[in-house]
Protein backbone atom coordinates (compact mmCIF):
# COMPACT_ATOMS: atom_id res chain seq x y z
CA UNK A 1 0.00 0.00 0.00
CA UNK A 2 1.38 3.46 -0.62
CA UNK A 3 2.55 5.61 2.38
CA UNK A 4 0.29 8.53 3.13
CA UNK A 5 0.55 11.25 5.73
CA UNK A 6 -1.89 13.03 8.19
CA UNK A 7 -3.11 15.68 5.26
CA UNK A 8 -2.68 19.58 6.05
CA UNK A 9 -6.27 20.10 4.86
CA UNK A 10 -9.15 19.23 2.41
CA UNK A 11 -6.66 19.56 -0.80
CA UNK A 12 -4.01 17.71 0.33
CA UNK A 13 -6.26 15.23 1.92
CA UNK A 14 -7.79 14.49 -2.11
CA UNK A 15 -3.89 15.34 -3.26
CA UNK A 16 -2.59 12.10 -1.81
CA UNK A 17 -6.14 9.96 -2.97
CA UNK A 18 -6.60 11.31 -6.23
CA UNK A 19 -3.78 13.72 -7.39
CA UNK A 20 -5.65 16.41 -8.02
CA UNK A 21 -3.06 18.86 -8.45
CA UNK A 22 -1.39 16.23 -11.40
CA UNK A 23 -5.10 15.82 -13.35
CA UNK A 24 -5.54 19.76 -12.74
CA UNK A 25 -2.42 20.46 -14.76
CA UNK A 26 -2.65 17.77 -17.43
CA UNK A 27 -5.88 18.22 -18.12
CA UNK A 28 -6.07 22.06 -17.62
CA UNK A 29 -3.52 24.86 -16.86
CA UNK A 30 -0.58 22.58 -19.17
CA UNK A 31 -3.15 21.81 -21.85
CA UNK A 32 -1.67 24.05 -24.57
CA UNK A 33 -4.29 25.72 -27.16
CA UNK A 34 -2.49 27.92 -29.55
CA UNK A 35 -2.97 31.66 -29.58
CA UNK A 36 -3.93 32.02 -33.48
CA UNK A 37 -7.11 31.45 -33.36
CA UNK A 38 -10.88 32.78 -33.74
CA UNK A 39 -14.23 32.77 -31.98
CA UNK A 40 -15.21 29.48 -33.85
CA UNK A 41 -12.76 27.66 -32.16
CA UNK A 42 -15.43 28.10 -29.28
CA UNK A 43 -17.77 26.18 -30.71
CA UNK A 44 -16.50 22.43 -29.08
CA UNK A 45 -16.93 23.91 -26.26
CA UNK A 46 -20.75 25.96 -26.82
CA UNK A 47 -20.99 22.31 -27.96
CA UNK A 48 -20.50 20.58 -24.66
CA UNK A 49 -22.96 23.14 -23.06
CA UNK A 50 -25.70 22.93 -24.72
CA UNK A 51 -25.41 19.30 -24.73
CA UNK A 52 -25.27 19.47 -20.96
CA UNK A 53 -28.02 22.02 -20.86
CA UNK A 54 -30.28 19.33 -23.41
CA UNK A 55 -29.20 16.76 -20.65
CA UNK A 56 -30.90 18.44 -17.75
CA UNK A 57 -34.08 19.62 -18.88
CA UNK A 58 -34.32 15.70 -20.89
CA UNK A 59 -33.90 14.86 -16.92
CA UNK A 60 -37.41 16.80 -16.01
CA UNK A 61 -39.46 15.86 -18.72
CA UNK A 62 -38.42 12.40 -18.00
CA UNK A 63 -40.16 12.64 -14.60
CA UNK A 64 -43.80 13.09 -16.58
CA UNK A 65 -43.44 11.90 -19.69
CA UNK A 66 -44.93 8.88 -20.08
CA UNK A 67 -43.52 5.89 -23.01
CA UNK A 68 -46.97 4.64 -23.59
CA UNK A 69 -48.92 5.20 -27.21
CA UNK A 70 -52.17 6.35 -25.47
CA UNK A 71 -50.79 8.67 -23.19
CA UNK A 72 -47.61 10.11 -24.55
CA UNK A 73 -49.24 12.65 -26.75
CA UNK A 74 -51.26 14.18 -23.25
CA UNK A 75 -48.10 13.78 -20.71
CA UNK A 76 -46.34 16.15 -23.37
CA UNK A 77 -48.75 18.43 -24.22
CA UNK A 78 -51.04 18.88 -21.49
CA UNK A 79 -49.44 17.67 -18.08
CA UNK A 80 -45.87 18.57 -18.95
CA UNK A 81 -46.69 21.81 -20.91
CA UNK A 82 -49.60 22.56 -18.47
CA UNK A 83 -50.08 20.92 -15.31
CA UNK A 84 -46.13 20.45 -14.45
CA UNK A 85 -44.67 23.58 -12.71
CA UNK A 86 -42.55 25.42 -15.51
CA UNK A 87 -42.94 22.38 -17.49
CA UNK A 88 -42.99 24.38 -20.34
CA UNK A 89 -39.65 26.11 -19.83
CA UNK A 90 -37.91 22.00 -20.17
CA UNK A 91 -39.93 21.80 -23.05
CA UNK A 92 -38.67 24.76 -25.19
CA UNK A 93 -35.56 24.64 -24.00
CA UNK A 94 -34.92 20.50 -24.93
CA UNK A 95 -36.84 21.65 -28.29
CA UNK A 96 -34.74 24.36 -28.94
CA UNK A 97 -31.52 23.06 -27.51
CA UNK A 98 -32.27 19.76 -30.09
CA UNK A 99 -32.65 22.42 -33.15
CA UNK A 100 -29.78 24.44 -32.04
CA UNK A 101 -27.29 22.08 -30.97
CA UNK A 102 -27.36 21.23 -35.38
CA UNK A 103 -26.60 24.69 -36.35
CA UNK A 104 -23.81 25.03 -33.95
CA UNK A 105 -22.58 21.35 -35.25
CA UNK A 106 -22.70 22.46 -38.68
CA UNK A 107 -20.37 25.33 -38.10
CA UNK A 108 -17.83 23.37 -36.30
CA UNK A 109 -17.94 20.99 -39.27
CA UNK A 110 -17.76 23.65 -41.64
CA UNK A 111 -14.72 25.64 -39.36
CA UNK A 112 -12.76 22.45 -39.68
CA UNK A 113 -13.29 21.92 -43.69
CA UNK A 114 -12.44 25.51 -43.86
CA UNK A 115 -9.12 25.51 -41.91
CA UNK A 116 -7.98 21.91 -43.19
CA UNK A 117 -8.18 20.25 -39.22
CA UNK A 118 -8.93 16.94 -40.66
CA UNK A 119 -5.68 15.81 -42.24
CA UNK A 120 -1.78 15.13 -40.90
CA UNK A 121 -2.62 13.29 -37.56
CA UNK A 122 -6.26 14.76 -37.42
CA UNK A 123 -8.32 12.08 -38.69
CA UNK A 124 -9.12 10.57 -35.86
CA UNK A 125 -10.28 14.20 -34.59
CA UNK A 126 -12.66 14.12 -37.89
CA UNK A 127 -13.84 10.68 -37.64
CA UNK A 128 -14.65 10.85 -33.61
CA UNK A 129 -17.01 14.05 -34.60
CA UNK A 130 -18.66 12.42 -37.48
CA UNK A 131 -19.63 9.26 -35.31
CA UNK A 132 -20.89 12.15 -32.53
CA UNK A 133 -22.63 13.73 -35.59
CA UNK A 134 -24.25 10.26 -36.40
CA UNK A 135 -25.03 10.12 -33.05
CA UNK A 136 -26.53 13.28 -32.40
CA UNK A 137 -28.98 12.43 -35.71
CA UNK A 138 -30.09 9.45 -34.04
CA UNK A 139 -30.62 11.01 -30.85
CA UNK A 140 -32.63 13.95 -32.53
CA UNK A 141 -35.05 11.35 -34.45
CA UNK A 142 -35.46 9.06 -31.33
CA UNK A 143 -36.54 12.31 -29.61
CA UNK A 144 -38.83 13.06 -32.01
CA UNK A 145 -41.22 10.50 -31.93
CA UNK A 146 -41.86 10.45 -28.21
CA UNK A 147 -44.48 13.18 -28.36
CA UNK A 148 -46.43 10.69 -30.31
CA UNK A 149 -48.02 13.49 -32.41
CA UNK A 150 -48.72 13.14 -36.57
CA UNK A 151 -45.18 14.20 -37.64
CA UNK A 152 -43.59 11.91 -35.15
CA UNK A 153 -45.87 8.61 -36.66
CA UNK A 154 -45.07 9.45 -40.36
CA UNK A 155 -41.69 10.33 -39.90
CA UNK A 156 -41.00 7.10 -38.26
CA UNK A 157 -43.29 5.57 -40.77
CA UNK A 158 -40.83 7.21 -43.19
CA UNK A 159 -36.92 6.81 -41.74
CA UNK A 160 -37.94 3.04 -40.88
CA UNK A 161 -39.42 2.35 -44.15
CA UNK A 162 -36.00 3.07 -46.00
CA UNK A 163 -34.86 0.36 -44.12
CA UNK A 164 -36.32 -2.00 -46.33
CA UNK A 165 -33.65 -1.19 -49.16
CA UNK A 166 -36.02 -0.43 -52.02
CA UNK A 167 -36.47 -3.02 -54.25
CA UNK A 168 -35.03 -5.26 -51.75
CA UNK A 169 -38.40 -5.10 -50.12
CA UNK A 170 -36.80 -6.35 -46.84
CA UNK A 171 -40.11 -6.07 -45.07
CA UNK A 172 -39.61 -8.27 -42.03
CA UNK A 173 -36.22 -6.21 -41.03
CA UNK A 174 -38.63 -3.13 -40.93
CA UNK A 175 -41.04 -5.23 -39.23
CA UNK A 176 -38.50 -6.29 -36.88
CA UNK A 177 -36.92 -2.59 -36.05
CA UNK A 178 -40.73 -1.23 -35.44
CA UNK A 179 -41.72 -4.58 -33.41
CA UNK A 180 -44.80 -4.16 -35.22
CA UNK A 181 -46.69 -3.90 -38.48
CA UNK A 182 -46.34 -0.04 -38.26
CA UNK A 183 -45.30 2.05 -35.80
CA UNK A 184 -47.06 1.14 -32.30
CA UNK A 185 -46.25 0.96 -28.46
CA UNK A 186 -43.09 -1.67 -28.96
CA UNK A 187 -41.80 1.05 -31.02
CA UNK A 188 -42.12 3.95 -28.96
CA UNK A 189 -41.08 1.81 -26.01
CA UNK A 190 -37.70 1.32 -27.94
CA UNK A 191 -37.24 4.80 -29.32
CA UNK A 192 -37.67 5.85 -25.90
CA UNK A 193 -35.14 3.64 -24.40
CA UNK A 194 -32.96 4.62 -27.36
CA UNK A 195 -33.58 8.53 -26.43
CA UNK A 196 -32.92 8.46 -22.73
CA UNK A 197 -30.23 5.67 -22.34
CA UNK A 198 -28.29 3.80 -25.21
CA UNK A 199 -27.68 6.72 -27.31
CA UNK A 200 -26.58 9.40 -24.43
CA UNK A 201 -24.09 7.29 -23.38
CA UNK A 202 -22.89 6.53 -26.61
CA UNK A 203 -22.87 10.57 -27.15
CA UNK A 204 -20.70 10.93 -23.49
CA UNK A 205 -18.48 8.10 -24.50
CA UNK A 206 -17.99 9.70 -27.83
CA UNK A 207 -17.60 13.17 -26.29
CA UNK A 208 -14.62 11.57 -24.75
CA UNK A 209 -13.14 9.96 -27.53
CA UNK A 210 -13.20 13.43 -29.34
CA UNK A 211 -11.37 15.05 -26.83
CA UNK A 212 -8.79 12.10 -26.25
CA UNK A 213 -8.23 12.19 -30.36
CA UNK A 214 -7.09 15.91 -30.04
CA UNK A 215 -4.48 15.74 -27.21
CA UNK A 216 -1.66 14.43 -29.31
CA UNK A 217 -2.21 16.03 -32.56
CA UNK A 218 -3.13 19.04 -31.24
CA UNK A 219 -5.53 21.50 -31.78
CA UNK A 220 -5.33 23.59 -35.39
CA UNK A 221 -4.89 27.15 -35.76
CA UNK A 222 -5.66 30.20 -38.46
CA UNK A 223 -2.89 29.34 -40.30
CA UNK A 224 -2.61 25.33 -40.28
CA UNK A 225 1.16 26.27 -38.61
CA UNK A 226 3.10 23.65 -37.69
CA UNK A 227 5.16 24.29 -34.76
CA UNK A 228 7.22 22.68 -31.44
CA UNK A 229 4.08 22.91 -28.87
CA UNK A 230 6.85 21.58 -26.08
CA UNK A 231 9.15 24.58 -26.88
CA UNK A 232 5.93 27.20 -27.26
CA UNK A 233 4.97 25.96 -24.02
CA UNK A 234 8.68 26.14 -21.76
CA UNK A 235 8.14 29.94 -23.13
CA UNK A 236 5.03 30.73 -21.69
CA UNK A 237 6.26 28.83 -18.77
CA UNK A 238 9.13 30.65 -18.37
CA UNK A 239 6.97 33.75 -18.44
CA UNK A 240 7.54 35.13 -21.84
CA UNK A 241 3.46 34.92 -22.53
CA UNK A 242 4.16 37.14 -25.13
CA UNK A 243 6.44 35.17 -27.39
CA UNK A 244 4.97 32.37 -26.75
CA UNK A 245 2.88 30.76 -29.79
CA UNK A 246 0.37 28.94 -26.90
CA UNK A 247 -2.07 29.21 -23.96
CA UNK A 248 -3.19 27.17 -21.30
CA UNK A 249 -6.89 25.32 -21.71
CA UNK A 250 -7.84 26.39 -18.57
CA UNK A 251 -8.52 29.51 -17.19
CA UNK A 252 -6.85 31.11 -20.55
CA UNK A 253 -8.21 29.66 -23.53
CA UNK A 254 -11.65 28.80 -21.66
CA UNK A 255 -12.33 32.26 -20.59
CA UNK A 256 -12.50 33.17 -24.29
CA UNK A 257 -14.71 30.21 -24.64
CA UNK A 258 -16.90 31.80 -22.08
CA UNK A 259 -17.33 34.96 -23.40
CA UNK A 260 -18.31 33.18 -26.67
CA UNK A 261 -20.95 31.44 -24.76
CA UNK A 262 -22.08 33.95 -22.64
CA UNK A 263 -22.61 35.68 -26.54
CA UNK A 264 -24.32 32.24 -27.41
CA UNK A 265 -26.73 31.81 -24.63
CA UNK A 266 -28.27 35.43 -25.03
CA UNK A 267 -29.16 34.29 -28.27
CA UNK A 268 -30.28 30.78 -27.57
CA UNK A 269 -32.32 31.88 -24.84
CA UNK A 270 -33.97 34.67 -26.74
CA UNK A 271 -35.44 31.61 -28.82
CA UNK A 272 -36.58 29.77 -25.57
CA UNK A 273 -38.45 32.94 -24.63
CA UNK A 274 -39.68 34.26 -27.55
CA UNK A 275 -39.20 32.26 -30.51
CA UNK A 276 -39.46 28.66 -29.24
CA UNK A 277 -42.24 28.29 -32.24
CA UNK A 278 -39.58 27.40 -34.82
CA UNK A 279 -38.33 24.39 -33.16
CA UNK A 280 -42.43 23.19 -32.94
CA UNK A 281 -43.74 22.08 -35.45
CA UNK A 282 -47.69 22.81 -35.53
CA UNK A 283 -48.46 19.52 -37.63
CA UNK A 284 -47.23 17.93 -34.45
CA UNK A 285 -49.22 19.30 -32.32
CA UNK A 286 -52.29 16.24 -34.04
CA UNK A 287 -52.44 13.14 -32.34
CA UNK A 288 -50.55 10.26 -33.89
CA UNK A 289 -53.40 8.70 -36.83
CA UNK A 290 -52.23 5.98 -38.59
CA UNK A 291 -54.98 6.17 -40.98
CA UNK A 292 -54.33 9.85 -42.18
CA UNK A 293 -51.25 11.20 -43.33
CA UNK A 294 -50.22 14.72 -43.19
CA UNK A 295 -50.38 16.71 -46.62
CA UNK A 296 -46.60 17.54 -46.04
CA UNK A 297 -43.86 15.05 -44.18
CA UNK A 298 -40.93 16.97 -43.88
CA UNK A 299 -38.14 16.32 -41.44
CA UNK A 300 -36.51 19.22 -39.09
CA UNK A 301 -34.58 21.74 -40.55
CA UNK A 302 -31.02 19.67 -39.97
CA UNK A 303 -31.93 16.88 -41.85
CA UNK A 304 -33.28 18.81 -44.87
CA UNK A 305 -30.61 18.79 -46.89
CA UNK A 306 -30.10 14.94 -47.13
CA UNK A 307 -33.69 14.18 -46.89
CA UNK A 308 -33.84 16.21 -50.56
CA UNK A 309 -30.80 13.98 -51.49
CA UNK A 310 -33.45 11.24 -51.42
CA UNK A 311 -36.25 12.66 -52.59
CA UNK A 312 -35.83 13.62 -56.23
CA UNK A 313 -35.05 10.25 -57.69
CA UNK A 314 -36.26 6.66 -58.30
CA UNK A 315 -36.69 4.62 -55.17
CA UNK A 316 -33.73 2.59 -55.40
CA UNK A 317 -31.46 5.53 -57.02
CA UNK A 318 -32.11 8.15 -54.64
CA UNK A 319 -31.77 5.49 -51.46
CA UNK A 320 -28.19 5.25 -52.89
CA UNK A 321 -27.56 8.61 -52.89
CA UNK A 322 -29.00 9.35 -49.20
CA UNK A 323 -26.99 6.52 -48.20
CA UNK A 324 -23.78 8.11 -49.83
CA UNK A 325 -24.52 11.92 -48.29
CA UNK A 326 -25.25 10.16 -44.59
CA UNK A 327 -21.22 8.56 -44.94
CA UNK A 328 -19.56 10.93 -47.55
CA UNK A 329 -18.04 13.26 -44.98
CA UNK A 330 -16.42 10.36 -42.97
CA UNK A 331 -13.99 10.02 -46.28
CA UNK A 332 -13.27 13.82 -46.48
CA UNK A 333 -9.79 13.42 -44.90
CA UNK A 334 -8.65 10.20 -47.59
CA UNK A 335 -10.43 12.60 -50.19
CA UNK A 336 -8.42 15.54 -49.24
CA UNK A 337 -5.30 14.44 -51.49
CA UNK A 338 -3.58 17.84 -50.87
CA UNK A 339 -0.97 17.72 -47.85
CA UNK A 340 -1.37 21.13 -47.12
CA UNK A 341 -3.15 22.37 -44.03
CA UNK A 342 -4.24 25.75 -44.46
CA UNK A 343 -7.17 27.51 -44.54
CA UNK A 344 -9.31 27.44 -47.63
CA UNK A 345 -8.37 30.67 -49.02
CA UNK A 346 -5.17 29.71 -49.72
CA UNK A 347 -5.70 26.55 -51.25
CA UNK A 348 -6.59 27.36 -54.74
CA UNK A 349 -9.66 25.60 -56.32
CA UNK A 350 -10.46 24.17 -52.98
CA UNK A 351 -11.67 27.70 -51.77
CA UNK A 352 -14.06 27.13 -54.33
CA UNK A 353 -15.03 23.67 -53.51
CA UNK A 354 -15.87 24.88 -50.53
CA UNK A 355 -17.93 27.51 -51.01
CA UNK A 356 -19.73 25.37 -53.59
CA UNK A 357 -20.69 22.87 -50.82
CA UNK A 358 -21.78 24.88 -48.08
CA UNK A 359 -23.95 27.33 -50.84
CA UNK A 360 -25.45 23.93 -52.12
CA UNK A 361 -26.01 22.33 -48.75
CA UNK A 362 -27.83 25.41 -47.89
CA UNK A 363 -30.21 25.09 -51.45
CA UNK A 364 -30.68 21.79 -50.93
CA UNK A 365 -31.92 22.95 -47.37
CA UNK A 366 -34.43 24.91 -48.70
CA UNK A 367 -35.77 22.52 -51.52
CA UNK A 368 -36.47 20.09 -49.10
CA UNK A 369 -38.98 22.26 -47.20
CA UNK A 370 -40.83 22.83 -50.56
CA UNK A 371 -43.24 20.89 -51.98
CA UNK A 372 -41.44 18.58 -54.82
CA UNK A 373 -43.59 20.96 -57.54
CA UNK A 374 -42.66 22.62 -61.08
CA UNK A 375 -39.14 24.51 -60.80
CA UNK A 376 -38.48 23.32 -57.48
CA UNK A 377 -38.52 19.76 -58.32
CA UNK A 378 -35.75 20.88 -60.88
CA UNK A 379 -33.62 23.25 -58.65
CA UNK A 380 -33.56 20.12 -56.14
CA UNK A 381 -32.35 17.74 -58.65
CA UNK A 382 -29.53 20.07 -60.20
CA UNK A 383 -28.55 20.76 -56.62
CA UNK A 384 -28.38 16.72 -55.26
CA UNK A 385 -26.61 16.15 -58.44
CA UNK A 386 -24.20 19.30 -57.71
CA UNK A 387 -23.64 17.38 -53.85
CA UNK A 388 -22.50 14.64 -55.75
CA UNK A 389 -20.86 16.18 -58.36
CA UNK A 390 -18.52 17.72 -55.70
CA UNK A 391 -17.15 14.79 -54.16
CA UNK A 392 -16.67 13.22 -56.97
CA UNK A 393 -14.32 16.30 -58.27
CA UNK A 394 -12.35 16.51 -54.57
CA UNK A 395 -9.65 14.02 -55.26
CA UNK A 396 -8.89 15.27 -58.35
CA UNK A 397 -8.55 19.55 -57.54
CA UNK A 398 -6.88 18.77 -54.21
CA UNK A 399 -4.26 16.28 -56.03
CA UNK A 400 -3.54 18.91 -58.39
CA UNK A 401 -3.15 21.69 -55.67
CA UNK A 402 0.42 23.53 -55.29
CA UNK A 403 2.40 22.39 -52.19
CA UNK A 404 2.41 25.72 -49.96
CA UNK B 1 8.46 -19.06 -17.50
CA UNK B 2 7.99 -17.43 -20.68
CA UNK B 3 6.78 -20.90 -22.09
CA UNK B 4 4.79 -22.06 -19.48
CA UNK B 5 2.39 -18.79 -19.14
CA UNK B 6 1.92 -19.08 -22.72
CA UNK B 7 0.52 -22.41 -22.35
CA UNK B 8 -1.31 -22.55 -18.91
CA UNK B 9 -2.04 -18.24 -19.17
CA UNK B 10 -3.73 -18.32 -22.70
CA UNK B 11 -5.47 -21.43 -21.81
CA UNK B 12 -7.47 -19.79 -19.04
CA UNK B 13 -8.02 -16.91 -21.65
CA UNK B 14 -9.22 -19.04 -24.16
CA UNK B 15 -11.27 -20.78 -22.16
CA UNK B 16 -12.88 -17.99 -20.52
CA UNK B 17 -12.96 -16.20 -24.70
CA UNK B 18 -14.53 -19.25 -25.98
CA UNK B 19 -17.51 -19.18 -23.57
CA UNK B 20 -17.93 -15.74 -23.80
CA UNK B 21 -18.14 -16.05 -27.52
CA UNK B 22 -20.46 -18.81 -27.17
CA UNK B 23 -22.58 -16.88 -24.39
CA UNK B 24 -22.28 -13.80 -26.26
CA UNK B 25 -24.08 -15.41 -29.25
CA UNK B 26 -27.02 -16.53 -27.65
CA UNK B 27 -27.17 -13.26 -25.71
CA UNK B 28 -27.20 -11.66 -29.57
CA UNK B 29 -30.19 -13.70 -30.34
CA UNK B 30 -32.16 -13.23 -27.49
CA UNK B 31 -31.43 -9.23 -28.09
CA UNK B 32 -33.00 -9.95 -31.33
CA UNK B 33 -36.12 -12.01 -30.36
CA UNK B 34 -36.68 -9.54 -27.66
CA UNK B 35 -37.15 -6.91 -30.71
CA UNK B 36 -39.44 -9.62 -32.69
CA UNK B 37 -43.24 -8.41 -33.03
CA UNK B 38 -44.98 -10.03 -29.92
CA UNK B 39 -47.15 -12.66 -30.29
CA UNK B 40 -50.34 -10.66 -29.25
CA UNK B 41 -49.52 -8.14 -31.82
CA UNK B 42 -49.09 -11.12 -34.42
CA UNK B 43 -52.53 -12.49 -33.53
CA UNK B 44 -54.26 -9.21 -33.89
CA UNK B 45 -53.20 -9.90 -37.64
CA UNK B 46 -56.30 -10.49 -39.19
CA UNK B 47 -59.14 -8.74 -39.81
CA UNK B 48 -62.83 -9.44 -41.83
CA UNK B 49 -64.49 -6.95 -44.02
CA UNK B 50 -67.59 -7.09 -45.73
CA UNK B 51 -67.64 -6.28 -49.49
CA UNK B 52 -71.51 -6.49 -49.71
CA UNK B 53 -72.24 -2.92 -49.03
CA UNK B 54 -69.13 -1.60 -51.23
CA UNK B 55 -70.71 1.10 -53.62
CA UNK B 56 -69.06 1.82 -57.26
CA UNK B 57 -66.15 4.07 -57.36
CA UNK B 58 -66.27 4.81 -53.63
CA UNK B 59 -63.61 4.64 -51.86
CA UNK B 60 -64.02 2.54 -48.68
CA UNK B 61 -61.09 2.24 -45.42
CA UNK B 62 -60.77 0.19 -43.75
CA UNK B 63 -57.89 -0.59 -40.75
CA UNK B 64 -55.67 -3.86 -40.99
CA UNK B 65 -52.46 -4.47 -38.89
CA UNK B 66 -52.70 -0.34 -38.30
CA UNK B 67 -52.55 0.01 -41.52
CA UNK B 68 -54.79 1.72 -43.64
CA UNK B 69 -56.70 -1.14 -46.42
CA UNK B 70 -58.62 0.56 -49.12
CA UNK B 71 -61.08 -0.98 -50.83
CA UNK B 72 -62.93 0.40 -53.67
CA UNK B 73 -65.49 -1.54 -56.04
CA UNK B 74 -64.95 -1.21 -59.84
CA UNK B 75 -67.68 0.20 -61.85
CA UNK B 76 -68.78 -0.88 -65.52
CA UNK B 77 -67.64 1.62 -67.34
CA UNK B 78 -64.07 1.88 -65.27
CA UNK B 79 -63.85 -2.25 -66.02
CA UNK B 80 -64.46 -1.81 -69.77
CA UNK B 81 -61.30 0.85 -69.89
CA UNK B 82 -58.79 -1.36 -67.81
CA UNK B 83 -55.99 -2.59 -69.40
CA UNK B 84 -55.97 -6.70 -69.23
CA UNK B 85 -53.03 -6.87 -66.38
CA UNK B 86 -54.86 -4.47 -64.07
CA UNK B 87 -57.51 -6.81 -64.39
CA UNK B 88 -55.36 -9.75 -62.45
CA UNK B 89 -55.05 -7.37 -59.55
CA UNK B 90 -58.91 -7.28 -58.81
CA UNK B 91 -60.93 -9.69 -56.23
CA UNK B 92 -64.11 -10.97 -58.26
CA UNK B 93 -67.18 -11.77 -55.89
CA UNK B 94 -70.61 -12.51 -57.21
CA UNK B 95 -70.11 -10.40 -60.15
CA UNK B 96 -68.29 -7.50 -58.71
CA UNK B 97 -64.77 -6.42 -59.25
CA UNK B 98 -62.66 -5.30 -56.18
CA UNK B 99 -59.44 -3.39 -55.17
CA UNK B 100 -58.42 -4.63 -52.14
CA UNK B 101 -54.74 -3.33 -51.20
CA UNK B 102 -52.79 -1.27 -48.55
CA UNK B 103 -53.41 2.08 -48.48
CA UNK B 104 -49.91 2.84 -48.02
CA UNK B 105 -47.26 4.32 -51.32
CA UNK B 106 -45.14 1.73 -51.75
CA UNK B 107 -42.23 4.52 -52.05
CA UNK B 108 -42.42 5.75 -48.54
CA UNK B 109 -45.37 4.64 -46.93
CA UNK B 110 -47.61 7.76 -46.81
CA UNK B 111 -51.38 7.57 -47.59
CA UNK B 112 -52.42 8.29 -51.23
CA UNK B 113 -55.63 10.01 -51.89
CA UNK B 114 -58.34 8.72 -54.31
CA UNK B 115 -59.63 11.12 -56.54
CA UNK B 116 -63.02 9.52 -58.22
CA UNK B 117 -63.29 12.07 -60.65
CA UNK B 118 -60.16 11.29 -62.66
CA UNK B 119 -60.22 7.89 -60.77
CA UNK B 120 -56.76 8.01 -60.07
CA UNK B 121 -55.00 7.58 -56.24
CA UNK B 122 -52.35 10.45 -55.64
CA UNK B 123 -49.75 10.43 -52.72
CA UNK B 124 -48.91 14.42 -51.80
CA UNK B 125 -45.39 13.49 -50.24
CA UNK B 126 -43.68 12.44 -53.24
CA UNK B 127 -46.45 12.75 -55.72
CA UNK B 128 -46.82 9.45 -56.93
CA UNK B 129 -49.85 8.16 -58.68
CA UNK B 130 -52.32 5.20 -59.25
CA UNK B 131 -54.39 4.07 -61.61
CA UNK B 132 -58.31 2.48 -59.86
CA UNK B 133 -56.47 -0.95 -59.89
CA UNK B 134 -53.87 0.19 -57.95
CA UNK B 135 -51.26 0.17 -60.22
CA UNK B 136 -48.82 3.02 -60.63
CA UNK B 137 -48.90 5.63 -63.39
CA UNK B 138 -46.20 7.72 -62.36
CA UNK B 139 -42.95 7.57 -60.30
CA UNK B 140 -41.51 7.42 -57.53
CA UNK B 141 -43.34 4.43 -56.58
CA UNK B 142 -41.46 1.27 -57.71
CA UNK B 143 -44.69 -0.81 -58.04
CA UNK B 144 -48.70 -0.64 -57.42
CA UNK B 145 -50.13 -0.58 -54.11
CA UNK B 146 -49.66 -3.99 -52.59
CA UNK B 147 -52.65 -6.73 -51.84
CA UNK B 148 -52.84 -7.84 -48.57
CA UNK B 149 -53.15 -11.68 -47.88
CA UNK B 150 -56.79 -12.18 -48.19
CA UNK B 151 -59.31 -15.75 -48.08
CA UNK B 152 -62.44 -15.25 -49.91
CA UNK B 153 -65.09 -16.71 -47.31
CA UNK B 154 -68.87 -15.68 -49.24
CA UNK B 155 -69.00 -12.49 -49.53
CA UNK B 156 -66.52 -11.50 -46.77
CA UNK B 157 -62.83 -11.06 -46.91
CA UNK B 158 -60.46 -12.66 -44.05
CA UNK B 159 -57.31 -10.35 -44.42
CA UNK B 160 -54.58 -11.66 -42.82
CA UNK B 161 -55.13 -15.46 -44.08
CA UNK B 162 -53.04 -16.15 -47.60
CA UNK B 163 -56.23 -18.38 -49.80
CA UNK B 164 -56.03 -19.98 -53.16
CA UNK B 165 -56.62 -16.55 -54.94
CA UNK B 166 -54.17 -14.54 -53.23
CA UNK B 167 -51.72 -17.40 -53.49
CA UNK B 168 -52.17 -17.20 -57.13
CA UNK B 169 -51.71 -13.72 -57.05
CA UNK B 170 -48.23 -14.68 -54.96
CA UNK B 171 -47.18 -16.76 -57.99
CA UNK B 172 -48.05 -14.53 -60.99
CA UNK B 173 -45.71 -12.01 -59.33
CA UNK B 174 -48.93 -9.36 -59.21
CA UNK B 175 -48.36 -8.93 -55.69
CA UNK B 176 -45.31 -8.99 -52.85
CA UNK B 177 -45.97 -10.26 -50.08
CA UNK B 178 -46.78 -7.93 -47.18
Amino acid sequence: MAHFEKAKDLHDWMNQRLAVDTLKRVLQTEYWIPKNINFLWAMGMVLAATFGILLISGIFLLMYYQPNTQLAFDSVNYTIMSEVGYGWLWRHIHGVGASVVFLIIYIHMFTGIYYGSYKKGRELIWLSGMLLFVAFSAEAFSGYMLPWGQMSYWAGMVITNLFSGGSLHADALVEWIRGDYVPGQAFLGRFFMLHVLLIPLAIIGLIVLHFGTLRIPHVNNQDGEEFDFDEAAELYKAGKVKESKVIPFSPVFLSKDVFVMGIYFIFFFYLVFYHFEFAMDPVNFDPADGLKTPTHIYPEWYFLWSYEILRPFSTNVGLIAFAIAQVIFFTLPFLDRSPNVAPASRRGLFKYWFWALLIDMIILTFMGKLPPQGIWSTVGLVAALTFMGLWIALPFITAKEKKL
Amino acid sequence: MANNTKGRRDFMGMALGGFTALGGIGALYAMKRTWDPLPSVKAAGFTTIDLKDAKDNVLVTEKWRGKPIFVLKQSKDMMSKMKDEDKQRLINIDGGHYLVCVGLCTHLGCIPGYNPEDESFLCACHGGTYDSAGDVTKAPPPRGLDIPPFKIDGTKLVLGEAGPEYEKMLADGITLPV
